[in-house]
């Protein structure tokens, strides 16, 4: 049954009693870009966070290119593939954007602590291939005249970018984004589209959270719905746009919201 | 970038970085020609020891984030490593000083292994506690460490034939050599993949480690490696001073090599120099104050924690990062 | 067995009083995630103070401790106002915070070095109604009365922490101060309050402690300090009976390490202690686990 490029089965995460996610299951394909939506709280990124091991998984499984990946260090799993974005952005505010980006290809990089101590061949040869390659990444995103910039010192949505960039860097297969257009202002969200877009065409696979419904709808090839813990409805955007219990979801929030 | 005051500075200064450097080393090495008297020579070699334990500390606490103040407790072990070395087994200087560096380094390890679960204030306190510890056995065991009584008459550092005094200027040379060992070594760890990592621990964990940076690996390299600077300079420091006890390497060392890296600036290189001239000459420049020196002492740390917490040299730099030659070549050839 | 019961009540002793000093780090800890190290000071200054009132104004040596326990409260409310609260305003790095209470203490052990002089000085005894003796076992009145005393302070502040109205928005602040503050809770009465409560207990701790050893000198903060430091690390800091706990394992191993390893062990103990409590369980005995956040 994993035939698919990344399967998650029953995933379930409780804290202290409360079950944050409840046997959650769902899929993504090689190319593909697949959202996961739901209210506030519903346990989206808590999923994120199991699939990227800052969490241990209760019980199920996650099964990437046919091996398993739940419950390894966070570390494994970029290595194995996984790479994500903060919801919250968390860069290194006191490095350099290049740096930042370095410090994304920290697991590529081959040479040893002795060759960066004795300055060996190596160390100029393999440094010089990851500053190409950084500045490579950035210019693709359109960061490249913040290059010399300290990250803190950028605009929001050139921060935001950046993240992607990072994650980028450690050379990941599918890029998971927590809320990537958080705060961008619409035009900024048009371009964030195209170059996840381009992403894709690149041969990254995306996985993303995402409250902007537009942008949901526009990019992603299937969407999966969470509400309390729950996967209550997956499918095309055009389906979801019309699935009764995913309106219910969101509007049945606002409408307590309303009440109050 | 801002183009300020402390930009035109670092571009004048890497415009003629040779000529600065020429002029820096050419001023060290002259020092001894000026006759200054051995009171004020064995300053200089203070403070160069003092700046050596704050560029180690540095890469734990400036870059990698981790507040020791417990690095008196790697200074002693380098110190009585060398003195029991030269006293009980005639060991010549260069083995006793990396014999020296080996076992402090290995305390590195151990002082390193509880980042694994600890982190902030915590860790701190284990360092403390680790300082505090390194004094009880010094005191405690005492058929090895002579306990309460001390080691004195520890023997000058020799190499090639000629030993090391005040008077022959052999301490203040080799303290120049360790000096620039160890900030060579510092400068190529910081410019690494290894320094990067330990930026990046020490503005979010978090982050550095979902970008596949082994955290804890790199904590307890950073300990290990401040750990073998610090041991290193105790080495050289006990011929030194040629007497040494656990109260010779107490909480307030500590505490003094922490607060150079502070006040010269965390996370620079260029502070620690500063740092170490700062708090090193200030008891003796400061002896009109008398008894009140340690009182000023006190407020001159609270008043730069609250007006200027970053430490004098402490801020970034304004110069362009510092793109490798060959890349920007191609950088270059592409645009 | 006797030197053992011996061993270990004058241990609880000696315990009960770092609980004390304990209980100021985990205050001031549980509100400002703040290790104070100008605590140890402190609690020098209420013993010196005493010794210097007592001498100076020729009253009871209970009267006097009382008198500098005021002062002393008094002393860390100044010590927060002038140092440490500009530093909150900035938002400041904890290390900044961590350095200023260095920074204080050397201020106020250089300057008690100057003003009290730095030799050791003789306490009075606080009480003196002789000793009783049960099979061998011998306590003190001091030592009696030292935990007696610590007990009654310690239940008092438990009552504030949990009964009293400030103790509800002290428990409030600990919690999260932004909410606190929102639910009209002046947050920084509350900090001022806590650095009372911790440097009036520091005094009382400095004054019992000295009429149990009889002596008193500018540096004894230090020691005591680490040892009430890794006591409270040890409960579990930002908890009230885990200082108690703490302060008692802390002054019993201590007083038995004296005893059966020799003396020069007394004040390595405690540092053992915390750190093998620090790597198996980081929170302490009685602290509460904190989920990560991403």
């Amino acid at each position: 049954m994993s035939e698919h490029y990344l399967q998650v089965n029953t995933i379930t995460k409780q804290f202290s009693g409360l079950v944050a996610v409840d046997a959650v299951s769902f899929h993504v394909d090689k190319g593909e870009i697949v959202s996961i939506i739901g209210p506030n709280g519903a346990g989206k990124t808590t999923v994120f966070n199991m699939l990227t091991g800052v969490y241990q998984v209760d019980t199920g499984e996650i099964i990437f290119e046919g091996k398993p990946i739940h419950n390894l260090q966070p570390q494994d799993i970029v290595e194995a593939g996984l790479s994500r974005t903060f919801q919250n952005i968390r860069l290194f505010g006191d490095m350099r954007v290049i740096e930042n980006v370095l410090v994304g290809t920290h697991i590529k990089t081959k040479y040893g602590f002795f060759d960066s101590l004795f300055r060996t061949p190596r160390f100029r040869r393999e440094e010089a291939e990851l500053t190409l390659k950084a500045v490579e990444i950035l210019r693709s995103i359109g960061l490249d005249s913040y290059i010399h910039n300290y990250a803190e010192s950028m605009p929001y949505g050139a921060q935001r970018k950046l993240e992607i960039a990072r994650a980028i860097a450690t050379d990941a297969k599918i890029l998971l984004l927590d809320e990537p257009a958080a705060g961008m202002n619409p035009q900024e969200t048009e371009e964030l589209m195209d170059f996840i877009r381009s992403l894709r065409d690149k041969g990254y696979t995306i996985l993303l959270i995402e409250h902007d419904m537009r942008l949901v709808m526009n990019i992603s090839d299937r969407i999966y719905v969470i509400d309390h813990g729950k996967r209550i409805a997956h499918g095309l955007p055009s389906e979801i746009q019309g699935d009764q219990r995913v309106i219910e979801a969101y509007l049945g929030g606002a409408k307590t919201n309303a009440e109050d | 970038m801002r183009k300020d005051f402390i930009y035109i500075v670092e571009n004048f200064l890497s415009r003629y970085k040779l000529i600065a450097w020429a002029v820096v080393c050419a001023g060290m090495l002259a020092v001894p020609l000026f006759g200054f008297s051995p009171f004020i020579m064995r300053m200089f070699i203070m403070i160069g020891i003092f700046a050596i334990l704050a560029l180690g500390l540095n890469l734990l606490t400036g870059y990698c984030g981790q507040v020791s103040l417990g690095h008196a407790g790697f200074f002693a072990i380098g110190a009585y490593t060398y003195a029991l070395m030269k006293i009980n087994l005639d060991a010549p200087f260069l083995l006793a000083m990396v014999v020296a560096m080996v076992i402090s380094a290995g305390c590195g390890f151990l002082l390193g292994l509880p980042t694994l679960r600890l982190s902030g204030n915590y860790l701190t306190i284990v360092t403390l506690g680790f300082g505090e510890i390194v004094r009880m056995v010094i005191i405690n065991w005492r058929s090895l460490t002579r306990g309460p009584l001390g080691i004195g008459g520890i023997p000058a550092p020799e190499l090639f034939g000629t030993t090391f005094t005040l008077t022959n200027h052999g301490f203040y040379y080799a303290m120049l050599v360790m000096l620039a060992l160890t900030g060579l070594t510092c400068y190529a760890i910081v410019n690494s993949r290894t320094g990067r990592a330990f930026k990046a621990i020490k503005q979010d964990p978090i982050a550095a480690t979902m970008m596949g940076i082994r955290t804890t690996r790199f904590k307890v390299l950073a300990f290990v490696l401040s750990a073998l600077i610090a041991g290193a300079a105790g080495a050289f420091y006990a011929p030194i001073i040629g007497f040494i006890d656990h109260n010779t390497f107490n909480f307030d060392i500590s505490v003094l090599i922490l607060t150079i890296v502070i006040v010269g600036g965390m996370g620079t290189m260029r502070g620690m120099f500063l740092g170490a001239i700062i708090i090193i000459a200030f008891p003796e420049v400061a002896r009109f104050l008398m008894t009140y020196r340690f009182v000023v002492y006190g407020l001159l740390l609270i008043v730069m924690m609250r007006f200027r917490p970053q430490g004098l040299l402490g801020w970034k730099s304004r110069l362009p990062y510092n793109i490798p030659k060959a890349a920007k070549k191609q950088l270059e050839a592409g645009a | 067995m006797v030197v053992f019961i011996q061993q270990f009540i004058n241990g609880l002793a000696i315990g009960m009083a770092y609980s004390l000093i304990a209980v100021g780090f985990s205050l001031v800890f549980g509100i400002l995630r703040l290790v104070n190290f100008a605590h140890g000071a402190v609690y020098a200054f209420g013993a010196q103070f005493a010794l210097v009132i007592f001498v100076g104004m020729q009253i009871s040596i209970a009267l006097a401790i009382l008198l500098a326990m005021v002062a002393a409260g008094l002393l860390g409310v100044i010590i927060d106002k002038t140092a440490l609260e500009p530093l909150r305003k900035k938002k400041s790095m904890p290390i900044a915070n961590l350095i200023t209470t260095i920074g204080i203490s050397h201020i106020l052990v250089n300057l008690m070095t100057i003003y009290f002089g730095s030799q050791t000085r003789g306490f009075p005894a606080l009480f003196s109604f002789g000793m009783i003796e049960v099979a061998g076992v011998r306590v003190d009145s001091n030592q009696l009365m030292l935990c007696l005393v610590a007990l009654i302070l310690m239940g008092v502040l438990t009552i504030v922490v949990q009964k009293s109205k400030i103790g509800l928005a002290i428990r409030a602040t600990e919690q999260n101060t932004k909410a606190a503050s929102l639910m009209g809770i002046n947050v920084n009465f509350v900090i001022s309050f806590v650095f009372f409560l911790a440097g009036a207990s520091a005094a009382i701790a400095g004054g019992l402690i000295a009429s149990h050893y009889r002596i008193v000198f500018p540096a004894m903060g230090f020691d005591a300090g680490l040892k009430a430091f890794s006591a409270a690390v040890l409960g579990g800091i930002g908890s009230l009976p885990g200082s108690i706990i703490g302060g008692l394992i802390v002054g019993v191993s201590e007083s038995m390490a004296a005893n059966f390893l020799g003396s020069a062990y007394r004040d390595s103990v405690a540092f053992v202690i915390l750190i093998l409590v620090l790597i198996i369980r980081p929170t302490g005995l009685f602290g509460k686990k904190a989920i990560m956040k991403v």
